[in-house]
């Protein structure tokens, strides 16, 4: 298959491997953005071809895990409203709440559809005018466009009872939020390459330049992570701290300029509160002025998120690249894919989930 | 920045029954393993194969039951009365039996088209045909509207073993390879197409097929074949899985061995699915000796329903009853069973 079969062709990996060997001397630690990156790494093992010391630490780009718990019950009580039918992305059915999450609320008999484009959120609405169809829009700048696609034609065809759950976050923001973290480890970015087709990669510079930190725009595919990998350690062991784009076949420069206009007409900046990682300043989007009447908390009640509370799960620690899952005592004991304790152990891209599926409880030989 | 996340109440009470119960991953064995095997323990149960097996008149026997509510009722490439017929007399095949009677509990919802009913049987006839069985008994329920969605069907079905061995996950042994009949996952995303209108360029059907004509002659060649296996619910996945832990010997995989039509694999792609999760209606694993494997596929490439079967892995001599897998790019990775089904991915 076209764009998939070439970068996963062990040839050419073994030649990036081999090289990747050549050119380090010394142990750097680098941080792949993004959970469908972290996904690749473990499904592929990628991590067991790495020269030692050449340490992957797995970052915070699981829209999943990082939605706070608050939104989480916020959607399982509208789901719950007779009135309503909550449409959401399949991986958010299971993700925990404070007592329950939104499969089963379906069990309990909840009216939630899992939906494949939030467009389809809309349809279901002017189908149903006696209901109203609340949409659960959470995500990085990848899903953002085809979010603020569904409000903006619902706002166009005059479908009044549509609204979203609007629990969006921005990547860049928790990038310098790590960077500034006294306990920061990271030397050196994968930044998230579907992020990037949508926003360009000009947002980066003044990141690599402030903090002296190489970032490399990387795609999914085996041989796109470990060529990522390849330009940021040929970056660390120059001294250079500069922006480059490996995944050129689907990033430009300056991003996708349409996706662009339509996020900024139908939202804005605000602060958000990241499930993990606590409130980071201007890393969230909201509805913006003029769409605010789609906003299922103008509508419905505002969400009032709160600081995390302590408890064995360590997967704060997970996204900022200080743990890994193994680390975790409750890692396959108490926290299986069946009774997760925290959301990285949810989400098919959580690292805890990653981990558990692909390696196992028990170490895989290498 | 804060160190200690937040650990919302593990949410492991299943006070409730939820689809993922009814998933074919790990919620539903323990389904099976904490409410139905200590219900019903007897020893053709606990053996925990498609169907059970017993002597009758120094006759050995193999008999099965399942239960179809696909939606939508119509797929491409078959529809739920083939899949009722299919799905039995697969499973009697995966006892090496020679599928012979089947019932039929057809549980009709109020409204449905009669000429939908008409469609649905003639499907079902076709495939006992096809399939060298007779529907001999049967029963019909019509139900409120709303009570169910338009028709479920219940199908159980007898055969009989013409041949002496004991097939099952007790008898692989190591270095016996691991035959796949075709390739994966047509079934699962035909039936996720129609029902979501995914807007796919070429149309993805069902691999839907009756699988114990390949089977009947694998075992009529007297080859020495230890374990067969459908890939229905779980897929491919779920299937090694539980062979693996039943038996208690690793099995290794290859992924590069194992075949995914390219409109399959651009859906997975798509929405994030591993197409060894997928469910499979016309697919089986077969666990032989390598002695064998030649003929093997000879014999499975005479019929056109396994004519791309494959050896995808071997069993290993170790005993951790553990699935792993060579990736493509040469890491190593441990297949899992899932906790129930795959949804659908974000970005």
């Amino acid at each position: 298959m076209r764009y998939i079969d070439e970068f996963r062709d062990p040839e050419a990996a073994k030649r990036v491997v081999a090289s990747l060997h050549e050119i380090t001397t010394r142990p750097w630690t680098v941080m792949e953005v993004c959970g469908g990156q972290t996904h690749a790494i473990v499904r592929f093992g990628i991590d067991q071809l790495l020269p030692d010391g050449l340490e992957l630490v797995h970052g915070p780009g699981c829209p999943v895990c990082v939605t706070p718990v608050q939104y989480v019950d916020k959607a399982i009580e509208l789901a719950a409203r007779p009135d309503v039918i909550f449409c959401s992305f399949g991986d958010m059915l299971r993700v925990p709440g404070t007592d329950s999450d939104l499969l089963k609320a379906k069990a309990r008999g909840a009216d939630i559809r899992i939906v494949y484009s939030p467009v389809d959120a809309v349809q279901i609405a002017s189908e149903n005018p006696d209901k109203q169809v609340v949409f659960f829009a959470v995500g990085f700048e990848t899903t953002a466009p085809a979010n603020a696609m569904a409000a903006f034609q619902a706002h166009r065809q005059g479908v009044s009872n549509f609204s979203m759950l609007v629990s969006h976050v921005l990547v860049p923001p928790a990038m310098e939020s790590l960077l500034t973290s006294p306990t920061n480890r990271v030397q050196g970015f994968l930044a998230a390459g579907h992020v990037c087709t949508v926003m360009g990669y000009e947002v980066y510079r003044p990141i690599a330049d402030k903090y002296r930190v190489p970032i490399v725009v990387t795609g999914f595919e085996p041989l796109d992570i470990l060529q990522g990998l390849h330009m940021c350690v040929r970056q660390l062991e120059a001294g250079r701290a500069e922006v480059e784009n490996q995944y050129a076949r689907s990033v430009r420069p300056e991003g996708n300029s349409p996706a662009q206009s339509i996020i900024s007409e139908v939202f804005r900046v605000v602060p958000r509160q990241w499930r993990g990682l606590g409130e980071i300043p201007q890393s969230g989007l909201g509805l913006s002025e003029a769409y605010r009447i789609y906003d299922a908390e103008e509508r419905f009640g505002r969400v009032a998120p709160e600081p995390d509370h302590d408890g064995v799960c360590i997967s704060g620690r997970i996204m900022q690249g200080l743990a890994k899952p193994p680390d975790c005592p409750a890692f396959g004991t108490r926290c299986t894919p069946d009774s997760p304790l925290g959301v990285t152990m949810v989400s098919s891209e959580g690292s805890c989930a990653a981990y558990h599926r692909y390696r196992g409880t028990t170490p895989v030989a290498a | 920045m804060n160190d200690g996340p937040s650990c919302p109440t593990p949410l492991v009470d299943d006070e409730l029954i939820e689809l993922a119960h009814g998933g074919g991953g790990r919620r539903m064995q323990r389904l099976i393993e904490t409410l139905f095997l200590p219900a019903f323990a007897n020893p053709q149960l606990d053996a925990r194969h498609d169907g059970a097996m017993f002597k009758v008149a120094g006759q050995r026997l193999a008999f099965t039951t399942d239960s179809y509510v696909v939606d939508p009722i119509f797929f491409p490439g078959g529809d739920i009365g083939t899949l009722a017929v299919n799905g039995t007399v697969n499973d009697l095949a995966m006892c090496g039996a020679k599928p012979l009677h089947l019932s039929a509990g057809l549980i009709i919802e109020e409204g449905l088209p009669t000429a939908d009913l008409q469609r649905v049987v003639g499907s079902m006839q076709h495939a006992a045909e096809q399939a060298g069985a007779t529907i001999v008994t049967g029963d019909t329920k019509v139900v409120d509207k709303g009570k169910g969605d338009r028709i479920f069907i219940n199908t159980a079905g007898i055969g009989v073993c013409e041949h002496a061995r004991d097939i099952g996950p007790q008898q692989i042994q190591p270095g016996d390879v691991i035959v796949l009949s075709g390739d994966l996952g047509r079934h699962a995303i035909a039936v996720l197409a129609a029902r979501n209108d995914l807007g796919l360029e070429a149309e993805i059907t069902s691999d839907c097929a009756p699988l114990a004509a390949p089977i009947l002659d694998l075992l009529a060649a007297g080859l020495d074949m230890h374990c067969l296996r459908d890939l229905t619910r779980g897929g491919l996945a779920s299937a090694l899985v539980e062979v693996a832990e039943a038996s208690g010997r690793d099995i290794a995989l290859e992924e590069s061995a194992i075949p995914v039509r390219d409109d399959v694999r651009g859906v997975c792609e798509l929405l994030g699915f591993d197409p060894i999760y997928l469910a499979n209606e016309g697919r089986f694993i077969a666990i032989l000796s390598e002695a064998g494997a030649a003929d093997a596929l000879r014999i499975l490439g005479r019929h056109s329903v396994s004519s791309g079967a494959k050896i995808i892995g071997r069993v290993e001599t170790t005993t951790a009853g553990q699935v792993e897998m060579t990736s493509l790019i040469g890491g190593r990775r441990r297949v899992d069973m899932l906790s129930g089904e795959q949804l659908p991915r974000i970005c």
